[in-house]
């Protein structure tokens, strides 16, 4: 039963490329600032992917207050209510889960965990984040802007996101469309040194199947946004062409209240198709990095190697892959032709398989294993319970005929929640736990963890599990109010207000940690460099902080794979991957 | 140990709550009670896998919790039951699959004979039109629009004449009769969306799209907006009667043509 796939001695041939020449830092501004570290960049990516994801948690509470209590706040007016939705979601999404995930994650610990002293391309990294930076202010500056950011649904269909019966169609729209063309051009130029630098840069004896699930999932996720953020890019171009010239790509002719436009001939579909040829990728490019950093936190909390390596990276690849022939599946009602919905249908299903596998795999490595409660371990249990929900909605969802009544409500928001919200966020909190001690130094505080970890896996689960029953019972997405509704009946009212008050104590949760991430940073304990007793490479740095340049005069060489977790026979129940067959295991 | 007993409770409490809670599908009113049956069938096997799954967890969480002196198992891979497990998840997705499919030939194909309306949506009401005497619908376009033909029916057709137009009313349909929607946006992306007959249906600027149902109980059911349209989006609201044929036809009767609308404007 126990075939030992990892082999522990591999032929390690001589290191081929002769070092490079390193980057140094010759002033505070390029060491802080313009820095090309990536491990630098990483914590600027973070800190600016979390700073704006608070501004959508911030938005989220307003959303949910005017839903709970519809005609209390006068501040809360219908155009905000929909700026709101739509800014809460373009930033979860894009702003703050696709960039922390890859350029946050990705630059801290690609290079590291497979050895490489930085980057492929240092320079163009550090552009990257500049980039994304101004995509961020650009989007912010849209809150400011006449008219206010727009209110198009973060989906952005024409014809509607830039007309006049939507908010922020003067300028919100405009700078929208902008800032996510920056976005993209900033996303482009780190993900080409992702995928570079995993080809290219790993250590001597790191052979592609001994990397981390962590780098699979980072590494796919990269190359499908290099597939799908170009048809996202189009899109834009041409909406910001339809908006500023007056040309028709997704304008048909149009008469809106009285009045005939001077659009004609356009297709709002074709938008559409676009949207979600990227969105729906878009969704296991969030996922992917998830699956993969999560794998390895239940490998190494609980002490037992991952179950199925082999199966882990070919499921991830192949999600990867299908992920490109389903997208018409958020399309089902839109009027394209109704014979599509047999194959997106069978397509997305299909893809349930290899995800289940994944699931199958989590929870294997669970058993028997030797499980450590810590605050990682934790998030891990909370993302398979909150991903395995929102998955197995998916599966309503994608069904087509079932899909027919249920698009467009509230069950797909509680689905999209589970499933790529409230499940990949987990796995970022997870993340930050684990690999704090080694980005800082020192470790969050357990208890202020525990608590953030118990608030938030309860009253997220709270939060939208209920939610799926609304949909259900027929109460559609994006309504700023209700209004009288002969088949809703009066208790709806009062879930949503459970629902609100759900939301709101998991947002204060995250004060908590927002706390724990600042006082941890002087006060936290030091526990040195490798406090979990973790295999990888990043666990096994000379200094930690890991210094410039990452490891010591030698680059390491790898001689395993990544999970030797309680290998019979050994002394300790680890053996990091750099450690020789032959050593003594002391 | 609070992780184990929670992951159970989430588990009962998730089934609990499916089976006690008051909010379920609004009673049915057309024939795709397919859809439900569907939606029955998914429920069972992803509740079955949903329960498995966190129960198998918690029990792990459990059993093979650190304690002094335990160790885990090493074992990196076990072919068979990795395909085992893959089979049977991939005969329970078809099991799935497979019902929805057949229902969704159904739905793509309207029975002969069936009568037809048409939906107009504009920002933020919605109107309709019917076929007259001819039975035909006559041909549309955007352009035509103006304030005596809000609808923009081609005045040249022939076959628009009869045409039943009917703006900022209810609409009333006979029960148990199968119909054939066309649906038409003049300006923004709307959803013709009645909980009661489960089918909804997107309205698409520059396109013509299309579904059927047959409506099976009498009463007065609501339409909704489904598509993002702006502001106005959750005002914007309906009402489709469905009635016995006599009614519908004396209801009909009092209707106004596209000829008399655009007589009586001149
Ligand atoms: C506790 C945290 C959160 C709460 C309370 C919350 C609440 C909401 C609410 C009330 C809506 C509007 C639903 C409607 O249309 O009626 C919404 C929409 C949305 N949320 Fe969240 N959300 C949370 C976290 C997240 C996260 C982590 C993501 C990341 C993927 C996310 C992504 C979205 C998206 C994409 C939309 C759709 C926006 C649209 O319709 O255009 N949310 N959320
Ligand atoms: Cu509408
Ligand atoms: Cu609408």
């Amino acid at each position: 039963m126990a075939e030992v796939v990892a082999d522990t001695v591999g032929s390690i041939g001589p290191a081929e490329v002769a070092e490079v020449e390193l980057y140094h830092a010759t002033s505070w501004l390029t060491k802080y600032v313009f820095c090309q570290d990536a491990k630098v960049i990483a914590i600027q990516y973070s800190v600016t992917a979390m700073a704006i994801g608070l501004v959508a948690l911030v938005l989220s509470w307003l959303m949910r207050l005017q839903l709970a209590f519809p005609g209390t706040f006068s501040l809360i007016q219908s155009e905000n209510y929909y700026q709101f939705i739509t800014m809460h979601g373009m930033i979860m999404v894009i702003y703050l889960l696709t960039a922390l995930f890859l350029g946050g994650f990705g630059n801290y610990l690609i290079p590291l965990m497979l050895g490489a002293r930085d980057m492929a391309f240092p320079y163009v990294n550090m552009l990257s984040y500049w980039v994304y930076l101004l995509a961020v202010l650009v989007l912010v500056a849209s809150f400011f802007a006449p008219g206010g950011p727009t209110g198009a649904g973060w989906t952005l269909y024409p014809p509607q996101a830039i007309l006049s019966g939507t908010p922020g169609h003067e300028w919100g729209i405009i700078l929208m469309l902008a800032s996510l063309i920056l976005f993209i051009i900033g996303f482009t130029m780190g993900g080409l040194n992702y995928v570079v630098t995993v080809l290219q840069c790993r250590t001597r004896g790191m052979t592609l199947m001994r990397m981390p699930l962590t780098v699979w999932g980072i590494f796919t996720a990269t190359v499908m946004a290099l597939l799908a953020f170009p048809a996202l890019f189009v899109g834009c171009v041409m909406m910001l062409l339809d908006r500023l010239l007056g040309t028709s790509f997704f304008m048909p002719s149009i008469v809106q209240l009285g009045q005939q436009l001077s659009y004609s001939g356009g297709s709002p579909i074709l938008f559409q198709h676009l949207f979600w040829f990227f969105g729906h990728p878009e969704v296991y490019i969030v996922a992917l990095p998830a699956f993969g950093i999560v794998s390895d936190l239940i490998s190494t909390h609980a002490r037992k190697n991952i179950f199925g390596y082999r199966m882990m990276v070919w499921a991830i690849v192949g999600i990867g892959a299908l992920s490109f022939v389903v997208w018409a599946h958020h399309m089902y009602i839109s009027g394209m032709d109704p014979y599509f919905g047999f194959f997106f249908a069978t397509t997305t299903l299909i893809i349930a398989v290899p995800t289940a596998i994944k699931v199958y795999n989590w929870v294997l490595t669970l058993w028997r294993g030797n499980i450590h409660l810590t605050v990682p371990m934790l998030f891990a249990l909370g993302f398979i319970v909150t991903f395995v929900n929102g998955g197995l909605t998916g599966l309503f969802l994608g069904n087509v005929v079932v899909d027919v009544p249920l698009s467009a409500t509230l069950f797909v928001v509680a689905h999209f929640h589970m499933v790529m919200g409230v499940a990949p966020i987990f796995v970022v909190f997870g993340g930050i736990y684990h690999w704090y001690p080694k980005v800082t130094g020192r470790m969050l505080d357990e208890t202020l963890g525990k608590i953030h970890f118990w608030v938030t896996f309860l009253g997220a689960y709270a939060i939208f599990f209920p939610m799926h029953y609304l949909g259900l019972l027929g109460v559609p997405r994006r309504y700023y109010e209700l209004g009288a509704t002969a088949f809703i009946p009066p208790s709806a009212a009062s879930l949503n207000v459970f629902i609100t008050v759900a939301a709101l104590i998991v947002g204060a949760a995250q004060l908590v940690f927002l706390f724990n991430l600042i006082w941890s940073l002087s006060k936290g304990r030091a526990p040195g460099g490798n406090p979990w007793g973790a295999t990888t490479l990043e666990w096994q740095t000379p200094q930690t902080p890991p210094g410039h340049g990452n490891w010591g005069k030698e680059l390491p060489v790898v001689y395993r794979w990544a999970y030797d977790y309680s290998v019979p026979g050994t002394e300790r129940d680890f053996v990091p991957q750099n450690q020789p067959a032959s050593a003594p295991t002391a | 140990m609070p992780i184990a007993i929670a992951l159970v409770l989430v588990a009962v409490g998730s089934v609990a709550f499916h089976l006690l809670n008051p909010w379920w599908l609004t009673p049915i009113a057309s024939n795709w009670h397919y859809i439900d049956a569907t939606i029955a069938i998914t429920f069972w096997i992803t509740g079955v896998v949903f329960t498995a799954v966190v129960l198998f967890m918690a029990y792990c969480v459990f059993r093979f919790r650190h304690r002094e002196g335990t160790q885990a198992a090493y074992q990196p891979e076990n072919k068979r039951l990795e395909w085992w497990l893959a089979i049977v998840t991939g005969v329970g997705v078809a099991a799935m699959l497979t019902p929805g499919l057949f229902v969704w030939s159904q739905f793509v194909t309207p029975p002969k004979g069936a009568s037809e309306f048409e939906v107009v949506g504009q920002q933020w009401m919605w109107s309709f039109r019917l076929p007259g005497k001819s039975g035909r619908l006559g041909t549309t376009d955007t352009k035509y629009i103006t304030p005596e033909n809000p609808l923009g029916v081609n005045p040249n057709d022939p076959n628009g004449r009869d045409n039943v137009v009917i703006v900022g009313d209810d609409l009333h349909l006979p029960v148990g009769k199968p119909v054939r929607v066309w649906l038409r946006s003049v300006d923004v992306v709307h959803d013709f969306y009645v909980p009661e007959f489960r089918a909804k249906m997107d309205l698409m600027p520059g396109m013509v799209t299309r579904f059927w149902f047959t409506p099976t109980r009498t009463g007065t059911f609501e339409i909704l907006c489904a598509g993002f349209c702006g502001i106005g989006h959750p005002q914007m609201r309906g009402n489709v009667v469905v009635e016995t044929e006599s009614d519908y036809q004396a209801w009909l009767q009092k209707q106004q043509t596209f000829a008399q609308l655009s007589a009586s404007a001149k």
